[in-house]
């Protein structure tokens, strides 16, 4: 089968480039995913979208992404309900050098137009009153953050990029890229194979593999991270409230049920996505420190989910002087569902040769070649 | 009786008709219709909904039941409260 351009993975990277794409009028997109729809790490996530960054890469990303999903609805013309609200992420510090961080933090995310401000400890009780006044020092808030639903957002660019002509085929898994004299020739599936000289990687926890398959070398991994989902309550929370140094990030979503989860400093890279009992008892006994009150909360559900892991914890949007044809969006460090729209814009841009609209050098692949980069995000739960 | 007026999934309200839609549009197992319908996100795990839902995907498809999928199991098997398992870990050695 011909195809112009062949998209690995249909989780929410994989559908906003083909979206991008299509709407700038390419045609031939074709996009496998090797499982059901986001069965991957897009389904698997926290469902935040939140511009307080370190690092001024990411707070550009993540400003511009929270900007298309405030239209998202009209511009993909979505029937459905994206469930995207803005009550803000609260961010604990809980020591005194977090603290100063987080000045430096919102300093920079000010400069770049992002509205976070840091509160004191009385000023963030006001926000969130069931907070444990001393589990935290001061916080930090931005009103815009917020929660989006990743089924729901990964289905609008989906049903918007069919409208648009572009081909889906699930549980199909890609086996071997063929390539010739530096170009892509064929792509070998467990279904087909494509005659097609561009491949996007966008296989989120597996994007290393892919990357091996043309001969490509990405340094990435991954790593489970769990996370919990309680009965539905009323209306108690509005902010995701997270701490860094706590390692939490907990937030009500619009239907009633509180999602929490927190990453595990012994996590081994691997593809392993199962539950597990220690989680469960480090999770219950931060939040209980953190939110006495919802102890009293019944977990119903436990999962896991891949981060793919870069170096410096910022995304690769990329192509690369490896391989002709072949372009990546991966290594998001458990980010890349609030970043799609944005990875969308970039590839797309990237694979038409226009000019780009942020400095790609922070966010290529060829930043890990040499020199090194100069920061690595800390503010990753 | 009308598919609208048939509630499969008690813990989300999720009627007979909408599944029939999703299976309509092209979802074709237990794990799309969860993701898209919540169905089996509920206090009760797809206890209640899971072999009717595989049911209406083997006629909807024309399959044997025993080829269509149940749902991925999940821990935990009942809910339990989150300052039981914070506090019960006191007393563990």
């Amino acid at each position: 089968m011909k195809s112009n351009i062949l998209i690995i993975g249909a989780g929410i990277s994989g559908v906003s480039i083909a979206y991008n794409l299509a709407k700038k009028g390419v045609k031939g997109i074709h996009v496998i995913d090797r499982g059901y729809f986001t069965n991957g790490a897009t389904g698997r996530c926290g469902a935040g979208v939140r511009q307080q960054w370190a690092t001024e890469g990411n707070c550009i990303l993540a400003k511009m992404s929270i900007d298309f999903f405030e239209h998202a609805k009209q511009t993909l013309e979505y029937q459905g309900d994206l469930e995207f609200k803005q009550e803000g992420y609260l961010i604990l510090a809980t020591t005194e050098t977090e603290h100063d961080q987080f000045t430096k933090n919102v300093q920079l995310q000010n400069r770049l137009g992002i509205p976070s401000k840091q509160l004191t400890k009385k000023e963030a009780l006001e926000i969130v009153p069931h907070l444990n006044p001393n589990a935290f020092i001061s916080a930090t808030f931005c009103q815009t953050d917020g929660h989006l639903n990743p089924f729901k957002m990964t289905e609008a660019y989906y049903l918007a990029a069919k409208k648009l002509g572009v081909t889906f085929s699930f549980y199909e898994e890609a086996l071997e890229i063929k390539v010739n004299d530096h170009k892509i020739t064929e792509v070998v599936t467990n279904k087909e194979t494509y005659q097609v000289e561009k491949v996007v990687n966008a296989a989120g926890g597996y994007a290393k593999e892919v990357g091996l398959l043309a001969g490509v070398e990405i340094p990435v991994y991954s790593e489970n991270h769990e996370i919990l989902a309680t009965e539905p309550i009323e209306k108690l929370q509005g902010p995701m409230v997270m701490s860094f140094s706590k390692n939490i990030y907990c937030q009500q979503v619009p239907h009633g049920a509180f999602l929490m989860g927190r990453g595990n400093p012994q996590a081994v890279k691997s593809h392993h996505v199962e539950s597990s009992w220690q989680f469960l008892d480090e999770m219950a006994k931060t939040v209980v420190d953190i939110m006495p009150i919802l102890g009293n909360l019944r977990v119903i559900r436990q999962w896991g989910g891949s981060y793919n892991m870069s170096p410096d914890r910022q995304p690769i949007i990329s192509d690369t002087d490896q391989l002709d044809g072949f372009y990546m969006a991966c290594g998001f460090s458990g980010h890349g569902f609030m970043f799609a729209p944005i990875t969308g814009l970039l590839l797309s841009e990237i694979i038409l040769n226009e000019k780009t609209t942020v400095d790609l050098a922070p966010l290529h692949l060829d930043r890990f070649k040499e020199k090194g980069f100069n920061y690595i995000e800390k503010s990753v739960v | 009786m009308k598919a609208k007026d048939i509630i499969i999934c008690r813990c989300e309200d999720i009627t007979l008709q909408q599944i029939h839609d999703l299976l309509d549009q092209g979802y074709s197992t237990f794990e799309d219709l969860k993701r898209l319908l919540r169905v089996g996100m509920g206090p009760c795990q797809a206890n209640t909904c899971g072999h009717l839902i595989q049911r209406e995907i083997s006629k909807h498809f024309n399959k044997n039941i025993e080829e269509v999928p149940i749902h991925k199991v999940r821990p935990m098997t009942t809910g339990v409260l989150l300052k039981m398992i914070a506090e019960d870990q006191k007393d563990e050695k």
